[in-house]
């Protein structure tokens, strides 16, 4: 010990008591509240309050089969199922009463038909009903090695691909004076407003799906101011970035935006009610084809090496193919919200990375930071963005 | 697999539920044709099926008619305080006494009880109840006694006992003519007449409240065969103690249904409460002695209900007002609510086994409005 004061142990341990004391009472008070119940007053014999969440849904040769996960005030029991207004023997694992926030399988032996819409309806000992519809019933993929190597291929045309056509547009976006370059940087301010906005209501949607308990809109709204202030944190450790690191910073973002994507797609794949169309492959390809151009932006006026156009692509385009293969093998939608939360806060850091480094750009080339070239780049951003959107969307 | 027409049609539909379950978010997705599709190759579905169970195969003779579409588990009907099998032979005939000119006086003893009851296995509802049971008890009595109906009520709310039948405005049950706050006791008196399958129910508001929570029950009225000569045959055949009567099978069946999440639908379909209840325990008939059935209508939220007999038909007096038959020779029978009636068969020329029973709303009869005779010897 190098601590040279009589007096120091005895502040410390007097210091660490003045810890122990509020910690005391805290216990002190659980303990009485659980014992006494001063809330039992207040208990007019209304029934508990019940929720249930669909969180996943299998449709397979031994008839239906449902995740589910309670969010009642007390224990939860399932007395009966129906399936398409008839009751219907079921199997639960595990069985009995479903404490607040815990999971269970339900199987029904029903023999639904394809293509047709089916509706579970789990009605609980106190009669209550908690209804999920199956809109059209597909058979569950099973998670298969082929099954697999298909969804990374749909992840790789719309999450790589077009993001790599987005970068071969770098040597052409070269010769651009300062004008086209604020143009640019004001299209990719564009995109990724549309991006903020498009993943935000995405998250919040999805997070509605989810159990009470996980506090959807909080959790996401949490989640995207946290993911924002660390990765502001990381980026301006060693001063505002630029150049390679501030595209390495939009792939990043973009990347997780697309992971998310790749999340819900990969969850409406094992719902085994996403047989989409080509065209809707080619909309989404072109439609984010615009994030590779944004990527390149911040590096048009400098020389970088041949392989950073790699991994770029991979930092934005493979989260796509990952978020497919998590959300078709374990899906909750409160994992997509999430997912898309922590998309939107790192979308909303790249937005003030690449805002800031185009007004510095402005300033000290003494520009306008609103001449008509960069607010006609932002809206034909956000434009761009939208249409190709809705083209996605029918 | 599916012809191509099936696949076109459903990868169309599919685009639409895709977008749907990613919660109208990255609307996209792959190619139809990439994913397998494990689930309607019929000759492939044993093997990976995880249950015993196989969902497209028809149910055995084991499963007793209902296969794989039935309510799990059993009812308590100890701690319900009543079996809907025993219900279908539980007559209350009152007590009997004579009046001062000789007719016989009728009194029978009802209270409104607030009673939690077990509708389907595992399901509780919250139930008013005519003497701690739904229905209620069913009331028996002969044309023309004097009826005197004694009713407390100890439940929670206003109560009465309104009565299909001929009687004063005074007796009528509705607010101000024998509807009483709990507490109090009422006395309906009044005629049996007319001889019919009858029936009553609460009348306190909300009506449809208390009549859904479980306030009705049978009345019935036998004829009696000295003012029916022409049909004294009939007559005697209905009324209760006759030899005639002894040789019939009757049953008394209360449609019902309940709206156990209070939507003003119902979750569970009837006779006599407990859904599925005969499918489970199939009501024993002996193939030589005719079969008479009382059926009452109690079902709420829905316009009507309906009964339909397999195998056989039926003769029908509706509201049991006749003894002659107002419908001949019909397999099914409507009614809306309160409507009521007399259904007179005999399963004497079938051979013995379980034969089906059920409203042909297949809705009801999937929710719990299916039972079976169990068609014995004897
Ligand atoms: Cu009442």
């Amino acid at each position: 010990m190098t601590d040279t004061s009589p007096g120091a142990p005895t502040a410390g341990w007097r210091r660490f008591a003045w810890l122990l004391a509020p910690l005391l009472v805290l216990a002190v008070a659980v303990a009485w509240i659980a014992s006494v119940d001063p809330l039992r007053s207040f208990n007019n014999g209304a029934p508990p309050v019940e929720a249930i969440a669909f969180e996943r849904v299998v449709l397979d040769s031994g008839g239906i089969k449902t995740f589910i996960r309670a969010g009642g005030s007390e224990p939860m029991t399932i007395a009966q199922v129906q399936i398409d207004n008839a009751y219907w023997t079921f199997t639960m694992d595990p069985p009995g009463p479903l404490a607040r926030g815990s999971t269970a399988w339900l199987q029904v032996p029903y023999p639904w038909v394809l293509g047709e819409a089916h509706r579970i309806n789990l009605v609980t000992n106190t009669g209550a009903t908690f209804e999920h519809e199956i809109p059209v019933a597909v058979p569950t993929p099973v998670a298969t090695q082929g099954q697999l190597t298909q969804q990374a291929i749909v992840g790789a045309i719309v999450g790589i691909l077009p993001v790599a056509i987005g970068l071969m547009f770098y040597p052409a976006l070269r010769g651009m004076g300062s004008l086209g370059m604020g143009f640019l940087l004001a299209l990719t301010v564009g995109l990724l407003a549309f991006l903020l906005v498009d993943m935000t209501f995405e998250a919040l949607e999805l997070s509605l799906q989810s159990a009470a308990l996980f506090q959807g809109q909080a959790m996401v709204i949490l989640a995207a101011l946290s993911t924002f202030l660390i990765l502001m944190g990381i980026g301006r450790r060693s001063g505002q970035p630029e150049g390679l690191a501030l595209a390495f910073y939009i792939a990043f973002g973009i990347g997780l935006h697309n992971f998310g994507e790749g999340l819900a797609i990969g969850a409406a794949f094992t719902a085994g009610s996403a047989g989409l169309g080509t065209f809707l492959v080619l909309g989404f390809a072109i439609h984010n084809v615009t994030e590779g151009i944004g990527i390149a932006a911040p590096m048009v006026d400098r020389r970088p090496p041949l392989w950073t156009f790699g991994a770029l692509t991979l930092v934005a385009g493979l989260p796509a193919v990952f978020g497919m293969w998590l959300g078709s093998l374990a899906y909750g939608p409160q994992w997509s919200a999430l997912a898309l939360g922590i998309g939107a806060g790192a979308i909303l850091q790249v937005i003030v990375e690449v805002t800031s480094y185009f007004l510095r750009r402005a300033e000290r080339e003494g520009q306008s930071w609103l001449s008509a070239p960069v607010l006609s780049g932002f809206l034909i951003g956000l434009a761009f963005m939208y249409v190709t959107a809705a083209v996605i969307k029918i | 697999m599916t012809t191509q027409h099936e696949t076109e049609k459903v990868s169309r539909r599919s685009l639409i539920a895709g977008i749907a379950a990613a919660g109208g978010t990255a609307a996209f997705a792959g190619v139809a044709a990439a994913q397998s599709m494990p689930g309607h190759d019929m000759a492939a579905m044993q093997d990976d099926a995880p249950s015993a169970v196989n969902p497209y195969s028809a149910p055995s003779i084991h499963e007793g008619g209902h296969g794989q579409m039935i309510t799990v588990g059993r009812v308590d009907a100890a701690a319900n305080g009543f079996d809907p099998t025993a219900m279908l032979t539980d007559w209350d005939f009152g007590t009997v006494s004579l009046m001062e000119d000789g007719r016989v006086l009728r009194t029978f003893e009802v209270e409104a009880i607030d009673k939690d009851i077990e509708i389907a296995p595992g399901v509780t509802f919250p139930a008013w109840t005519f003497n701690g049971r739904v229905p209620g008890p069913a009331l028996r009595a002969k044309e023309g006694e004097r009826l005197r109906i004694v009713f407390r009520n100890y439940g929670s709310h206003p109560h009465s006992m309104h009565f299909h039948g001929i009687h004063s405005w005074r007796m009528d049950g509705v607010p101000g003519a024998g509807l009483i706050n709990p507490g109090e006791e009422f006395i309906y008196e009044f005629d049996a007449r007319p001889f019919g399958c009858h029936l009553y129910h609460c009348h306190a508001l909300p009506l449809k409240r208390h009549m859904h929570k479980g306030m009705y029950g049978a009345f019935v009225i036998d004829p009696d065969p000295e003012l029916h000569p022409e049909f004294a045959d009939a007559a005697r055949s209905r009324l209760y103690g006759t030899p005639e009567n002894a040789r019939w099978q009757e049953l008394v069946m209360v449609m019902n249904a309940f709206d156990t999440n209070f939507d003003n639908a119902n979750e569970f379909y009837a006779v006599n409460t407990v859904a599925h209840a005969f499918a489970q325990q199939p009501i024993r008939i002996e193939k030589s002695r005719p079969v008479r059935i009382y059926l009452v209508n109690v079902t709420e939220f829905d316009p009507i209900n309906s009964f339909h007999l397999h195998a056989n038909f039926f003769d029908y007096f509706d509201t049991g007002t006749t003894l002659t038959p107002t419908l001949r020779t019909v397999d099914l029978i409507m009614q809306c609510q309160a409507q009521r009636g007399i259904l007179e068969f005999s399963y004497a020329e079938h051979e013995a086994g379980p034969y089906m029973f059920h409203a042909h709303q297949a809705e009801f009869t999937e929710l719990g409005w299916m039972g079976m005779f169990d068609v014995v010897e004897a």
